[in-house]
């Protein structure tokens, strides 16, 4: 009986939802964000939904981890949704050029994004664009106010200021001057190499010289930010060796450390965390009026399937997209992922607020390692990571170090050779 | 009427009561096996596999990139190995001989408390050493503190040269129930008769072990010791767990099957290349191969066997 009712109430909702499906189009959006579902569903489907009646959003998101592996699958079975969400550089270029992702150079709202923003997801040759950039995280350093008041620490520019900083708070005793470990290895290319070395390289200038095989990893440019490294070994914390990443972010929330070399997605969970005020800063450069460079990665952006039934409906979302609406509601639901839009955004969290700001101030680029160069075999970013642990160890020289990277990249990447 | 010896019968019921076990074992092993092989016979070439023989094992031992990661690998497999019939083995066979001890208390207490690391998952063996050699939240740092050996501790899975050992021993740790518990049997199956016999010869406490219990017991440590060798060269699980894909500090930890699974399924920005992944699966395939052949006619054929 109950059965019955049940089966009889399902084919009234199948009805129903399809006589809508007669009048509205579904888009099915893959992604890997499932932390995002709540946000995507409460403020930025109802937002577009209002203002495109007709079309309807469905955010089917898998986890992180698996999907890569899922979306091809899908993709190549025919299954997969209206609108991708694309991750940055060699995954989604794989896609486009096995036919799954459309050309969307044309799409209006391209316009309201800059090159830099754009390199994530285009050809090696930036002529074809195939995702539209979404969100991207800046790196920088966030610092304990309390401590920095308590020690009469101001906030440093350059690097001089840095280290005397530093070695102010190694003196006093009461703080680890820099929180971050070497045992799982990404932070010391990502929140170390990477974060500092843009001020050294010139952000995009060098990137693109090493790209076109100009500049080498032995150039002093690429070499300093290791020298600069070599010297941060003795601000960190006993064992940092076997510190870990979720260590280091428990040592920097509870209060026992000053300075916390990381990036701007941290923001949302340390907000919820710390007990003390957060504040930060960019990248010290080298002379006092020096051009300030911040990696200001690119890190999700969002397409379109190529063999969509929808593809006028998919084109007015991805439009929307790129505009300043979707740019606000985002960057305030997830502070730490900024908007690529060049398109006035309102933040509310004051630190992401600082974050954002240094877009004004400084030149803008991406992680060197990112594109294209961590094709081959060896692979760029693990030997970076590699690389960046030796040289805080003083396992191995700054100069060392930048021999034995540009020798693997020589090996296969031509216009080094 | 046929006589029922003039043709053999087909016995059905062997064929049904074998099936599933075959099935099952063809789906789940033996076919991937033999894929895996022929996976590494190809290659990736513009978006089509194509069949390229040998080449995948000429780049693995003649490039000096993919080379020099596999020997690392390799020694680190070897010296883990090493470690386990080092300290696993040898404490193991020693635990087995007090537990079997007819005077010791609580035997079957210890017993059970020895072996139940073994039952726990990697996962949970992997974090809670690592927690425990924490330089920052652990206890091995007070531990020593305590004792006033504090300068005895480094962050030991941090550095180069410990980390390996470290985990090593974490892993012995873990599993020196297995050859405990073997051993522990093969004492028990011992007929006191001998050993009466012995000691009536005036044998006995230590020389009885040396000179009656260990080489009947030889059989069994050739089998723990063939079974850690396999198992030792098809880790993975803890070197994952402990500190992850890249194997660090600076691949010190890596072996091969971190080295497979990084290839196999690509790390970070380093995609995956399944070709050259089951060209490492099947080296080590044939490692353990190899070793399994030479201990089988090199060493058990020559082991001689009491009867009781």
């Amino acid at each position: 009986m109950n059965n019955s009712k049940l089966i009889g109430a399902m084919l009234a909702t199948t009805m129903l939802a399809s006589t809508a499906a007669a009048q509205d189009v579904t888009l099915t959006i893959e992604s890997w964000r499932n932390d995002d579902l709540t946000i995507w569903q409460d403020k930025i489907i109802p937002a577009f939904e209002a203002e495109h009646p007709g079309i309807k959003l469905n955010f089917t998101p898998s986890a992180p981890a698996e999907y890569n592996a899922v979306l091809n699958s899908k993709l190549d079975a025919g299954s997969a949704g209206d609108i991708i969400t694309c991750r940055p550089f060699d995954a989604s270029l794989a896609l486009f050029e096995a036919g799954h992702l459309a050309d969307i150079t044309d799409l209006e709202g391209m316009a309201n994004f800059s090159a830099v923003a754009k390199s994530g997801w285009s050809t090696d040759d930036a002529s074809v664009q195939y995702c539209v950039p979404m969100a991207s995280v800046i790196h920088g350093f966030i610092y304990n106010k309390d401590a920095f008041e308590e020690l009469g620490i101001e906030e440093p520019k350059t690097e001089a200021e840095f280290f005397a900083a530093l070695d102010k708070i190694k003196e006093d005793g009461s703080y680890i001057p820099m929180a971050m470990g070497t045992n799982d290895q990404w932070e010391a290319a990502t929140m170390g190499y990477n974060n500092i070395g843009p001020n050294y390289w010139k952000g995009e200038e060098g990137r693109l010289a090493l790209l076109a095989g100009d500049q080498k990893l032995t150039d002093e440019a690429w070499v300093a930010p290791y020298r600069q490294l070599a010297k941060w070994g003795a601000y960190l914390g006993d064992g940092y060796e076997a510190q870990t990443y979720p260590d280091s972010q428990n040592i920097f929330t509870l209060g026992r450390a000053a300075i916390y070399p990381t990036g701007s997605w941290e923001i949302s969970g340390f907000n919820g965390l710390a007990d003390f005020e957060m504040g930060a800063f960019y990248p010290p450069v080298q002379n006092a009026g020096d051009t300030c460079y911040i990696s200001d990665h690119t890190d999700i952006g969002i397409g379109m399937n190529a063999n969509t039934p929808n593809p006028d409906a998919a084109k007015t979302f991805l439009n929307w997209v790129g505009s300043s609406e979707f740019a606000t509601i985002f960057a305030n639901a997830l502070p730490g992922f900024f908007p690529l839009s060049s398109a006035p955004v309102e933040l509310e969290d004051p630190l992401a607020q600082e974050f954002i700001s240094w877009r004004g101030e400084c030149e803008s680029t991406i992680r060197s390692t990112y594109q294209v160069l961590s094709r081959g075999t060896p692979n760029l970013e693990n030997d970076t990571w590699n690389a960046s642990v030796a040289v805080i160890k003083g396992e191995e020289t700054p100069e060392d170090a930048g021999k034995r990277l540009q020798e693997g990249l020589s090996s296969w990447y031509e216009p080094q050779q | 009427m046929s006589d029922p010896h003039s043709k053999p019968k087909i016995r059905w019921h062997i064929i049904v009561f074998l099936a599933p076990a075959v099935l099952v074992y063809t789906a789940v092993m033996i076919y991937p096996l033999f894929n895996t092989l022929r996976l590494s016979l190809f290659s990736e070439v513009e978006q089509t596999r194509v069949f390229v023989g040998l080449q995948n094992f000429r780049t693995l031992f003649g490039d000096a990139v993919w080379s020099a990661q596999f020997w690392n690998a390799l020694a680190n497999n070897f010296w883990f190995f090493l470690i386990h019939m080092l300290v696993q083995n040898p404490i193991g066979i020693a635990l087995a001989a007090i537990l079997s001890h007819p005077k010791l208390r609580f035997a079957s207490f210890y017993r059970s408390a020895i072996f139940i690391p073994t039952i726990l998952s990697f996962v949970i063996v992997g974090f809670a050493w690592k927690l425990i050699l924490s330089p920052i939240w652990g206890i091995a740092p007070g531990m020593l503190d305590a004792v006033g050996l504090k300068s005895l501790y480094a962050p030991w899975l941090g550095k180069e040269a410990y980390a390996l050992t470290t985990l090593s021993l974490v892993s012995v740790w873990q599993f020196v129930g297995i050859p405990m518990m073997l051993i522990y049997a093969a004492l028990l199956s011992i007929p006191d008769e001998i050993l009466e016999a012995a000691e009536v010869e005036g044998i006995t406490g230590f020389s009885a072990f040396w000179k009656i219990k260990l080489p009947l017991i030889l059989p069994s440590i050739g089998i723990i010791s063939i079974l850690t060798f396999v198992a030792n060269f098809n880790a993975f699980d803890l070197i994952y767990a402990a500190q992850g894909a890249l194997a660090g500090p600076d691949f010190s930890t890596d072996i091969l099957g971190t080295f497979m699974y990084r290839t196999f399924f690509g790390f970070q920005l380093q995609l995956g290349d399944p070709h050259m992944g089951s060209t490492i699966a099947s080296v080590m395939f044939a490692i353990i191969l190899i070793g399994v052949c030479l201990y089988l006619f090199g060493i058990q054929s020559r082991m001689r066997r009491y009867q009781f």
